[in-house]
């Protein structure tokens, strides 16, 4: 035992150097940069924030968002418990395929993702673009499109979440409730949902992060109308390309607030029912 | 399985097909309506295909570079032990949850032409390697992390007990059991990193021959109402993501029936 106990806590120069190689390898590319944003954006007081809040088009932009990033979570969060309902606990044909579907948004371009969307809701030429023009919805450069693009990028989060956890707690609990004469509906509210419940969470703040935060798809399907369809991270480029450097880093650093704070509820939350 | 769950699929999957299958299935038609002629002649235009060649190259590049530096991270994370550990946790998951283009920025900050490091890497094609790195930075460090911290301790002792070197316990030992988690982490590692584009606005200038990549030229195309150029490069670049889903699909099976 007292060996054991000696090598488990042995520290070689191999293991120094492998700290101090992480370490900086973190430290330049990702820590150093990131806290050079957040002086940036402090470099006069509060100024360059107070400039994002007083121009109606940014807080537009803002909004807008905002907004995309509920919706898109919401349809994706109804969707993905349902989905892994079925992925877990029935069968199906073609289980398997669907399964490995739906982590196709994961690993599309987002500029594939916006010009998939373009070339089947165009208004002009898309597939059914021009039917749904016909009945007055309009997708493509209008908010329906910055929504489904949002929920588009972020569709399997939930998803991932989800069915690892469902797989985990079993059925016992939810055959019990049934044999005791539980409706679907009642063993869904009163069992299922309750034991995934934190993984449902995790997955909602992961979606809202990762929704709030799209770019590629968002720009292509939006059109970046000025004080319409631009986004808050399309008027972080705009303005950074503007010469309103100040302005963009201000941005930069509410969105970065956001998804920094989003990551460390769920990592604290997940390192907490840990212990 | 029940009416109920048979009409909840029924809507999930209609749902699914419009947001995402109809359209991607859109891209691949649209590149077949063009032939083959017109795809084979968009992808080898010289700028294209220099914006292919430089994505592909960087991003296996960058993939390389993560299984070791991912590896490393995650041991690091596992079997270390110091002060701010727990920060270092969080660090990694900055580039997941980072809005890409305030990713480009962010890099601009430290290697932009005000860099405090005196490195000015932007608009040129180290840009490009930059940014790959850091948007994928997590994701062999999130694949191999849970399996090493599932490792048993004991396997290990008892090879070096034995008189097997540290090398050779790492190469004998850990390296057969960490391959699965290596091999997926560094599938979407290079997929992610082919499609990137919004870290690169910003830092990269997308200047044609030099720092352009794919979804760039893809953008350019939408742009100049060329569709059918667009949904080509798109083909070639959804090819990537499917073998990547194909690849991940086996390795998982593969860990599944050793498990």
């Amino acid at each position: 035992m007292a060996e054991s106990h000696v090598t488990r806590h042995a520290r070689g120069p191999v293991t120094y150097l492998i700290r101090v190689f992480a370490i900086g390898y973190l430290l330049l590319l990702v820590a150093w940069p990131v806290a050079l944003v957040v002086t940036h954006t402090f470099d006069d007081g509060l100024h360059s924030l107070r400039a994002v809040f007083s121009d109606p088009d940014t807080v537009h932009a803002l909004q807008l968002s905002v907004i995309a990033a509920i919706v898109a979570t919401a349809i994706n969060t109804v969707f993905g418990v349902g989905m892994s309902l079925l992925l877990v606990r029935s069968e199906f044909w073609g289980k398997r395929l669907l399964s490995a579907l739906l982590d196709l948004p994961l690993s599309v371009s987002p500029i594939v993702v916006g010009l998939a969307l373009v070339l089947v809701y165009g208004g002009r030429d898309g597939w059914f673009g021009p039917t749904l023009d016909g009945w007055g919805i309009h997708v493509i450069f209008s908010t329906p499109g910055i929504i489904l693009a949002t929920a588009f990028v972020s569709l399997p989060l939930v998803i991932r979440e989800v069915v690892p956890t469902l797989r985990e707690i079993g059925i016992e609990q939810e055959q019990a409730a049934l044999s005791l004469g539980a409706s679907t509906w009642q063993t869904f509210w009163r069992i299922t949902l309750p034991s995934i419940r934190w993984a449902v969470v995790y997955g909602v703040v992961l979606t809202l992060a990762r929704s709030l935060g799209e770019f590629g798809a968002v720009k292509v399907v939006s059109g970046n109308v000025l004080g319409q369809t631009r986004t808050a991270t399309l008027a972080v480029e705009e303005k950074y390309l503007n010469f309103e450097a100040d302005v963009a880093y201000a941005i930069a650093f509410l969105l970065a607030s956001v998804s920094v704070v989003a990551i460390a509820i769920v990592s604290f939350l997940r390192s907490r029912k840990a212990h | 399985m029940t009416r109920t769950s048979g009409i909840g699929l029924g809507v999930a999957v209609l749902w699914f097909s419009l947001l995402v299958l109809i359209p991607l299935s859109a891209v691949v038609v649209t590149t077949t309506e063009g032939g083959w002629a017109n795809f084979w002649r968009t992808i080898t235009n010289e700028q294209t295909a220099h914006a292919i060649r430089l994505t592909v190259l960087a991003a296996v590049v960058v993939t390389v570079v993560n299984v070791f530096s991912g590896t490393a991270i995650a041991w690091v994370l596992v079997r270390d032990r110091f002060p701010g550990k727990a920060l270092l946790e969080l660090i990694i998951d900055i580039p997941f949850a980072l809005p890409t283009i305030v990713a480009g920025l962010v890099l601009l900050s430290l290697y932009g032409n005000d860099s405090p490091l005196g490195l000015h890497l932007s608009n040129s094609s180290w840009s490009v390697y930059l940014a790959f790195a850091f948007v994928t930075l997590p994701f062999v460090v999130r694949m191999v992390q849970p399996v090493l911290e599932e490792l048993d301790l004991d396997v290990e002792e008892a090879a070096a007990s034995l008189g097997a070197s540290r090398f050779t316990t790492f190469r004998r030992i850990l390296l057969p059991s960490l391959a699965p988690a290596i091999a997926a982490g560094a599938a979407l590692s290079f997929a992610r990193a082919v499609g990137e584009y919004g870290s690169l606005v910003l830092l990269s200038g997308n200047l044609p021959f030099k720092s352009e990549v794919a979804s760039v030229r893809i953008l350019s195309a939408i742009e100049n109402d060329n569709p059918a150029g667009a949904a080509s490069v798109a083909t070639l670049l959804l090819l990537v993501s499917l073998l990547v889903i194909v690849v991940l699909d086996v390795v998982q099976r593969k860990v599944a029936q050793r498990g």
